[in-house]
């Protein structure tokens, strides 16, 4: 295993290490010492290897990231694992504003709560909350999963495509065309995996599901104020 | 951007070190905010006295006899302690708001930072690290303080500019964002008779909960009915004699981090200025809920109140 400090190492140091790696390395296995909420802390990698981050994250954790799993032991700022491509990314604590925005595969869990606008034009990741989110949480959202053990803010889902919304609790507001969808056995067995992979042991039955109503997909004048 | 910061102390043991920790968290701000920089501390009880804190461009020109200057105005002995570009005047506490009004009568190139019984405000334009440098506010001790970095976006870079805004005897207050309608809320307030100097729209949210306090309502009171009012983004910290208040827009953009041990409650913009805390690894660290208004003082049981929609 590699350790590295980032307060003695520096930032862009521990980027490049991470970003030298190829798909076969041997050095699999990278933990990082002292965050101290330091920002973009393993953005940008690409490479099946494991990034432990040892302590709270600032802004942009994991942004980017393809094939990595990285694992913060604390709590993520603004913008975690924006636009994730692929691979996986947990968050121990919870996670700041805007996570997993406009992500495009991949999986990212976070297992305490998150903030405002989680997964906002999310397009294709799949985001696994244990706890609740925050306001106008996948806002325009157009593919991937969001699933929220907890409850959900306001305005979720406003302006929404086609992006599945699994809610256990309460839901304090629906957005602009966004509308509650029965659950199919399909979804209990989509939301199954999601929850396995997520490590969270809700039952899929205890979920309702939320998507688009497509109304806001063409113009039509009673859309109009 | 801006940064903004603040430590409110419940264990009084740590209040000697009060300066030296809200510098360094200001001085991590840094990069949210190099233009300017400014802090406001509240110190021990002055037992019926009270301070102005005045500023000046030429402080070797302004400052001496200013104290004989402004004590033969008022009818009251007055005292004077110059910081670098900073002097406070210390009188009777029923002379304040005489000594205010009569400042620019005395000497009108001085301008008022700050006035209140235990508040001192230390604001200029420059390096977060050099700004708390001049003033030497890590020696400083106090029962709670706010700070601020600037990255100007409504108004000119100047002192005037730099948080943290003065709004009312031992009242103050630092934001993070941009209000939209600060221009005709000015005219507003000052067709109301509230002074309003500059163009800065921060100093508008200021003078908005001075003129709701005047008016008769709690600070508490004054910050829910900003969340109606004022137009835009924000985060507040605010600063009372006794109290420390964060208050952020419905929408919430701004980033906001509250941590509280039982020795402290310290806000940060980001976590990262709050790292080298005592015990902060041990702390309850959370987001401020948007259109919420948290509220701690020494003398009550804190309280988070959230806007009814």
């Amino acid at each position: 295993m590699q350790t590295f400090d980032l307060e003695a190492q520096g930032l862009r140091n521990l980027n490049s290490a991470l970003h030298a790696q190829s798909a076969n390395t041997n050095q699999t296995v990278w933990e990082v010492i002292n965050p101290k909420g330091s920002h973009a802390i393993a953005v940008g990698l690409d490479a099946p290897i494991e990034v432990n981050v040892k302590g709270h994250t600032g802004y942009y954790c994991g942004g980017m990231n393809k094939q990595a799993t990285i694992n913060v032991a604390g709590s993520a700022g603004p913008g975690v694992a924006e636009n994730m491509m692929s691979g996986t990314i947990v968050i121990e604590g919870d996670a700041s504003q805007y996570a997993g925005a406009t992500g495009r595969g991949g999986t990212l869990v976070i297992k305490g709560n998150a903030s405002s606008r989680c997964g906002i034009s999310m397009k294709g990741i799949d985001i696994i909350v244990h706890g609740n989110i925050g306001h106008m949480s996948a806002f325009m959202a157009q593919s991937g999963n969001l699933v929220v053990c907890g409850d959900a803010g306001d305005a979720l889902g406003d302006s929404l495509y086609e992006a599945r919304l699994f809610v256990r609790g309460s839901v304090k507001s629906l957005g602009a065309d966004c509308v509650e969808k029965e659950m199919r056995p399909e979804h209990i067995e989509i939301l199954k995996d999601l929850l396995e992979r997520g490590g969270c042991d809700a039952k899929p039955e205890e979920f309702k599901r939320y998507g688009s109503a497509r109304k806001l997909y063409n113009f039509n004048i009673d859309n109009a104020y | 951007m801006c940064g903004i910061v603040g430590l409110f102390l419940k264990d009084k043991a740590l209040e000697p070190k009060l300066g030296e920790m809200l510098t360094d968290m200001l001085i991590t701000m840094t990069d949210r905010g190099p233009d300017s920089a400014g802090i406001a501390i509240y110190g021990a009880d002055t037992k019926g006295k009270a301070k102005l804190v005045v500023q000046s461009d030429v402080p070797e020109q302004d400052f001496p006899g200013l104290d004989i200057a402004m004590a033969q105005s008022l009818g009251g002995p007055v005292s004077i302690r110059v910081n670098d570009t900073h002097a406070v005047l210390e009188m009777g506490a029923e002379l304040l708001e005489v000594a205010r009004s009569r400042l620019s009568e005395v000497n009108p190139r001085v301008r008022m930072m700050s006035r209140g019984e235990n508040l001192e405000i230390y604001k200029e334009v420059g390096l977060p690290k050099d700004v708390a440098a001049r003033f030497d506010i890590a020696q400083m001790s106090g029962s709670h303080g706010i700070g601020h970095t600037r990255m100007a976006t409504e108004s000119a870079v100047t002192t005037m500019g730099a948080h943290p805004f003065n709004t009312g005897s031992d009242q103050c207050l630092v934001h993070n964002g941009s209000l939209s309608n600060h221009a005709s809320l000015r005219r507003k307030l000052r067709r109301q008779g509230v002074h309003i100097e500059t163009e800065n729209d921060t100093e508008v949210g200021a003078a908005y909960l001075t003129w709701r306090m005047m008016n008769g309502a709690t600070l508490g009171e004054a910050l829910e009915s900003s969340l109606d009012d004022l137009d835009g983004f924000f985060t507040f910290v605010v600063g009372t004699k006794d109290g420390f208040g964060v208050v952020r827009d419905p929408i919430a953009c701004k980033p906001a981090v509250l941590a509280e041990t039982d020795q402290y409650v310290a806000f940060g913009s980001e976590y990262r200025a709050l790292v080298n805390l005592p015990g902060i690894d041990h702390a309850r660290v959370w987001e401020p809920e948007p259109a919420t208004v948290y509220f701690w003082s020494h003398k009550g049981a804190p309280t988070a109140h959230e806007k009814a929609a």
